[in-house]
């Protein structure tokens, strides 16, 4: 279990103004620490949507095989004593390989791919494992400041056991060179902290003449977690 | 910042960002809790998000609440919902009248919603709760009682007039009025 201090240097704080967005929303005010017999705080949150053939295989969502470096993105899910968090529902979504989302507000002038979406949802097996197959996401611009650009990244969203264990992260992929002028990541206080942001590339679930691997474990904060101080 | 060899740490939140509507609320569906099936009563859930500026277009609202007897995660009633804002700030939940919800250890606690609120320039998502004004359970309502009086108010959603079937809910992020958030 992480101690509070441990929680405040590794979880980003809601005020960041480098990242000017939290500027005008993050809560300014203390917030009031929910006792931890609250039973229905521990009850499983369901986030069930129906799993699809093709959910975790991003490439073959569509007729044709999207453009770009194919990879695969696997880990563990783990809560904060290490035990796997089995038949937990992991989603994804992400911009194609020219920094374009298949999103209408994304008016960033690179190409649409009509053969990626750029979305993935999957189950953890007994063992906590996750697996995906997709596209290496480019880089984008944001407009946070001059010439802001976002680091290729996944964003993942995942449930575990319990309102404590709620999670939604962002993936990047090793030495980016774009890390040092990134507020997201760079919000997060703590060095150890933001490496585990970074997933490793991993010749283990790299496939022959196929796809490289990467490997990105998440640990969840879990129903006896630290409580998170009211901290903005 | 060192932590023992081996000892996992949580993995850091990030911004859900602007762009995740095709991935987490492609499915509409998941405005609907009251599906076919459902006991209770019947209402819309109408939430807005504002920030220090005005409304927030980009936020993704989701709630969790007990079925009509208080229960939660029941066969007929999983009760959990999931919308994006639109450009007013809004989004309407179709659901039940949630019940009292007993717990061992706080006794009762008033009939009320979880919701988590992610959006651009959350870093981390937060949470609150939904109450509804006029219930008499509300004065002994557990959480509510940590809770400085003058703040309360912020947790109440109210009926507007002409739309009986309606509750709405305002999240003020930060300003006058900000929303009372939890930390978990
Ligand atoms: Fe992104």
């Amino acid at each position: 279990m992480s101690t509070p201090q441990e929680l405040a240097h590794s979880q980003p704080p809601l005020l960041y103004p480098p990242y000017k967005s939290t500027i005008p929303r993050a809560p300014a005010e203390p917030m009031i620490q929910v006792p931890r017999s609250f039973a229905d705080l521990a009850a499983p949150l369901f986030g069930h949507l129906p799993i699809g053939g093709t959910d975790n295989d991003l490439t073959r969502q569509h007729p044709g095989e999207p453009l770009g470096e194919r990879i695969v993105v696997a880990g563990r899910i783990a809560d904060e004593d290490g035990r796997a968090v089995p038949d937990t529902l992991v989603e994804l979504w992400q911009c194609n390989a020219a920094g374009r989302y298949f999103h209408a507000r994304d008016d960033h002038p690179a190409p649409l791919d009509p053969n990626f979406g750029g979305a993935g949802r999957t189950l953890t097996d007994a063992n906590g494992i996750y697996r995906f197959v997709t596209i290496k996401p480019g880089a984008y611009p944001w407009r946070n400041h001059h010439n802001a650009w976002r680091p290729a990244h996944i964003h993942f969203s995942l449930f575990g056991t319990s309102f404590q264990s709620r999670l939604v992260t962002q993936m990047y992929f090793p030495n980016d060179p774009l890390f040092p002028y990134d507020p997201i990541l760079q919000s997060v206080p703590d060095e150890a902290a933001r490496q585990r942001l970074v997933s490793q590339f991993d010749l283990a679930l790299t496939e022959p003449e196929w796809a490289l691997g990467y490997r990105f474990d998440i640990v969840l904060r879990g129903r006896h977690s630290t409580p998170f101080e009211g901290r903005v | 910042m060192t932590r023992d060899a081996g000892r996992p740490v949580a993995t850091p939140s990030q911004t859900v960002g602007p762009f995740f509507h095709f991935g987490l609320t492609a499915n509409a569906a998941l405005g609907t809790l009251a599906k076919d099936g459902v006991r209770g009563e019947r209402i819309g859930l109408r939430i807005r998000v504002l920030d220090r500026d005005g409304p927030v277009p980009d936020a993704m609202v989701e709630i969790y609440h007990a079925d009509a007897e208080g229960q939660y995660g029941q066969a007929h009633f999983d009760g959990f919902g999931r919308l994006p804002t639109d450009g007013d700030g809004t989004c309407v939940f179709e659901t039940i009248r949630p019940g009292a919800v007993s717990t061992r250890a706080d006794g009762a606690q008033a009939p009320h919603v979880n919701v988590c609120l992610f959006a651009r320039g959350l870093l981390r998502h937060v949470y609150t709760r939904i109450y509804f004004s006029g219930d008499a359970a509300l004065d002994e309502d557990p959480l509510i009682a940590l809770v400085p009086p003058a703040r309360r108010s912020t947790l109440l959603a109210s009926q507007p007039s002409g739309e009986p079937a309606v509750w709405e809910f305002t999240i003020r992020l930060q300003g006058e009025g900000e929303t009372v958030f939890f930390a978990l």
